[in-house]
Order: C-alpha cells, then structure tokens, then sequence
C-alpha cells in the first residue's frame, strides 16, 4: 500500500516538473522571440541612418561634428553583441540621433524638404517601434525570471540551468541627460 | 485615481474569456428571436407548429437564414463593410498614408499581434473603426480626415484603441451581430409583407388555444418591433466594449492622454460620416451618424446609444494618465 502511495506521489513530482520545464521553455522562446524583435528595428534604423546623413550632409556644413558622432555612433551599435552591451551602445546612438534632428530645426530648407522629412517620419516610427518592442521584451523577460526565481520553479530552474534574461534597461546617463541646446548657433 | 469602469479591472484573458461567453450569450438571444419569427409565421399560416405531419418551413427557413449569414459574414463581412465605406488599402507612397502604416506597425509591435490590413477612406470626417474575424485576419480603416486632423500621438492613441478591439476579438462579435441584426431584419420584413398579401389559413383552423395565441400576439409583437430590439441588442454589446478599448489601448501607448485628445478633434468634427453605412455604425470609434443620443446620459442613451459619451471616455482616459507609470503585462 505504501509503495502505491509513493509511486503515485512519486508519479505527481514528474508530471509537475515536466509541465514547469515546459512553461519555461515556452517563456524562454517568447523571449528570444522578443528579443529578435528589437533586434529587427534596430537593424532598421541602422539602414536608414546613412541615408539621413547624405541628404542632410550638403546642408548642415557646420554640423559636422554632430554627423560625425550619429556615424560613430551608429557603427559602434552595429557591432554590438548581448543585450546589455547592445542596450548600452543604442542608447549613445539614439541620444546622438535627437541631437541632429534638434539641430535640423534650424533649417528651414532641410525641415521643409520632402525627403527629409520622410526619412524623420521613418526613423521617428523605428525609435517608437524599438520602445515598443523593448517594453514587450521586458515584460515578457519579467514574467520568465520571475516563474524562474520564485519558489518551487527555481529548483527545476536550477536542474536545468536556466538563466537568467537580461532587460533592456535605459542607461541614465545617455537619455535621461537634458539635450545641450547651443544657441549661440549661426546659420 | 481609480479607473471609473468596471472593465478596465479585468486582465486580458478574462477580458477574452468574458467576451467569448457573451458571444454565446448573445447568440443565444438571436437564435430565440429567429426562431420566435419562423415559428409564429408557420402559425399564422397553418394554426401548428410542425404537428401531423407538417414540415415548419418558417422555423428552418428563419434558422437557416440567421445561421447561414453568421457564417458568411465571418468570411464575407468584413470586406463587404470595407467595400461599402469604399475603403481602399493604404498607399505606401503617400506621407500621410505612410505615417499610418508606421503607426499601425508600432501598435502591433506593442501588442504582439500580427499586422492588420490598412485602409483609408476617402472621406473628410474623421472616424476609424477595426473589423475581421481574428487577429490573424484583420482590418483596420480611418478616413482622410482621421489622417488630416491629428498628430501623430493622437493617431497612435486612435489606432491602439483599434488595435485593441482587435486583439479582444470584438470585431469577430461585432461582425456576426451585424449579420443576424441584418437577417432578423430582412425576416421580419417578409413577415410583416406576408401579412398584407397573405391569407393566413389561421381562421380555417380549430386548434388555436391559448398557447397558439399567447406565441401569436409575440410574434405579431416580434416583427413590428423587430428593427428596435435588435438594435437594443447589438448597442448594448458594443457600448460596452468602447471603454475597454480606450483602456487597453492607453496600456499599450502608455499614453492614455493621445487618445483623449483623439476623441475630442473627433467630437468636435460636426459633419456626420457619410461615406460609413449604418449597418457599420457600431464598429466605429465615434458615432459616424452624429446622432445625438450618444452623447446623452441615462436611460435612453443607456439603452439605444452605439457608443458611451465621449466626454465620459475623456474624463476616463485623463484619469488614467495621472497612473499612467508602467504597469506590468496582465
């Protein structure tokens, strides 16, 4: 009679892990899956950030500087690896990137002119889609280490060494910072 | 602080689950009055329902209806209202067109949801409204006007609202209730016909009884006020779903403000939307008809109105954005 009790018991155990490794492993793929995402529109506004450049570079002669640092920037975000290095270096690029769209302001040719504008209206469009896909990703990051450090998850966790997802954090330094407005600018 | 709707309180699945529920519900109700309609015109015209013998071809001829229009429509629908408001897709080369695609990407990014089909309608009122069977086919159309009058943010909050019904399977609701409001309505006209032209064989007949009667005078009853209840029905599903929307739609911008102003550009455009039918009405952000029961309060409105005042929807959404810090996903 024991031993059936036990084996039932014993029976209980497994049928519980095999449903929590399998819930963990469908969090894990939605957050690759989410992750791949971000990954998408950031390829994006890689692309589209040379075109910007081009067209505005005939005109903004005396913005080189900042033209230069979009483009540093830029290149430095393509060779990103992992998420917190990849979070870190994006948030340099779109720092840069709201800088020269400041600095567009001053010029009435280039505000006005139609391709740029729809080159803003497209990189507009990616920033929000990378937010958008990074709150996604966080939330279903979240959810994945949390059913992962919560008790009795973390023990098949562990048995099955999960790890932990990164979240894509803002970096405080880059875009929280109040954005620098020269106003000694001459056009 | 609190969200002044009952609603908003549900996470997304109860929302589903409820809303899947109310779809049998009302389902339920059609089915009773589809079948009151066939059963009282087998009456009228033979004195039984299916005794001795007697097929009651009313009975399965009004079933038959209301059941073959809810699956048509489910396949059909949608793009029979597309092509009545005379939608046509967004055109990727025009700015204005192109900012919509972005958005309406932004806003299935936000939710996780495959991208809907986008279509404008040439049309200078502003309205949107969202249509399909589910998320994976799906539509969403604003008119020109929509495009032309607000900022991005503003249609961002427009398309998250849409985008939201979507993602709670209300345009599959929506689309089935058009069609069994269209087949009760096509029926009872045909009763009401038959009554003129028909020689019921009603008095030929011994057997009323008091049963035969009672069913007589509900269907009589039935057909004249046929138009008005299942409007009643169908307003009281979508009405409902308005404020949900504007909620679920706020998590996802995070920017509950956007859409407040949204509504008030839309109430403010005085000219009705002409090129959206009434049979579209109930899909729409704003009562395209500009009837002026839907910004009335109490009993009435309660009862015939599509769409909640939109100065109540406005005072909900601005409550929200004074908590509009991020809340984890439900």
């Amino acid at each position: 009679m024991a031993v059936y009790i036990l084996l039932a018991l014993l029976a209980v155990v497994i049928f519980w892990i095999i449903a929590k490794y399998n819930s963990l492993i469908t969090l894990r793929n939605q957050t690759t899956n989410g992750w791949k995402q971000i990954d998408v529109q950031l390829k994006r506004r890689h692309d589209l950030i040379p075109n910007l450049v081009s067209t505005v570079k005939g005109q903004m002669q005396f913005e080189q500087d900042t033209l230069e640092k979009v483009i540093q920037a830029r290149n430095s975000a393509v060779t990103a690896t992992g998420v917190a290095d990849a979070a870190a270096k994006e948030n340099i690029l779109t720092g840069a990137l709201s800088k020269l769209f400041a600095l567009v302001e001053n010029y009435p040719t280039l505000r006005s002119n139609e391709n740029v504008q729809q080159l803003q209206e497209e990189l507009t469009s990616t920033e929000n889609k990378i937010s958008f896909a990074r709150q996604f990703y966080n939330d279903i990051a979240t959810r994945f280490n949390i059913s992962q450090q919560t008790f009795p998850g973390n023990i098949i966790a562990s048995m099955f060494n999960f790890t932990a997802a990164e979240l894509f954090e803002i970096q405080v330094a880059t875009e929280r910072e109040v954005p620098k407005v020269d106003l000694s600018l001459k056009r | 602080m609190t969200i002044p709707s009952p609603f908003a309180r549900r996470n997304i699945y109860e929302q589903q689950a409820h809303n899947r529920q109310m779809t049998v519900f009302v389902m339920i109700g059609f089915a009773l009055f589809l079948g009151l309609l066939g059963m009282g015109f087998d009456f009228y015209f033979s004195g039984s329902v299916g005794e001795g013998g007697f097929i009651p071809l009313g009975t399965v001829v009004a079933l038959a209806v209301g059941t073959g229009s809810a699956f048509w429509s489910l396949s059909n629908g949608p793009s029979a209202v597309l092509t009545s408001a005379g939608a046509v897709p967004a055109d990727d080369s025009n700015p204005s067109h192109r900012q919509l695609l972005n958005v309406v990407d932004e806003m299935a990014i936000a939710s996780g949801l495959p991208r809907p089909a986008v279509y404008v309608i040439p049309d200078a009122d502003p309205n949107a409204f969202a249509t399909g069977k589910d998320p994976q086919h799906s539509s969403i159309a604003v008119t020109q006007g929509l495009l032309d009058s607000l900022n991005r943010e503003e249609l961002q909050g427009v398309v998250a609202h849409e985008m939201s019904h979507i993602r709670n399977y209300d345009i599959r609701l929506m689309t089935v209730v058009a069609a069994l409001m269209g087949a009760i309505l096509l029926l009872s006209d045909w009763a009401r016909r038959s009554l003129w032209y028909g020689r019921g064989r009603k008095r030929n007949s011994k057997s009323s009884g008091q049963l035969g009667a009672l069913l007589l005078v509900l269907w009589l009853i039935g057909i004249i006020l046929a138009p008005i209840i299942t409007r009643m029905m169908a307003m009281a599903v979508s009405r409902k779903r308005e404020y949900l929307a504007d909620a679920s739609g706020a998590e996802m911008t995070r920017n509950p403000l956007g859409l407040a102003s949204a509504l008030k550009k839309i109430d403010t455009a005085v000219e009705p939307t002409a090129s959206i039918k009434r049979g579209a009405a109930h899909l729409c952000i704003a009562d395209p008809l500009g009837r002026s029961v839907n910004s009335r309060e109490g009993f009435v409105a309660e009862l015939f109105g599509t769409h909640p005042p939109i100065e109540k929807r406005i005072t909900a959404l601005q409550a929200m954005a004074y908590q509009s810090a991020p809340t984890p996903a439900a």
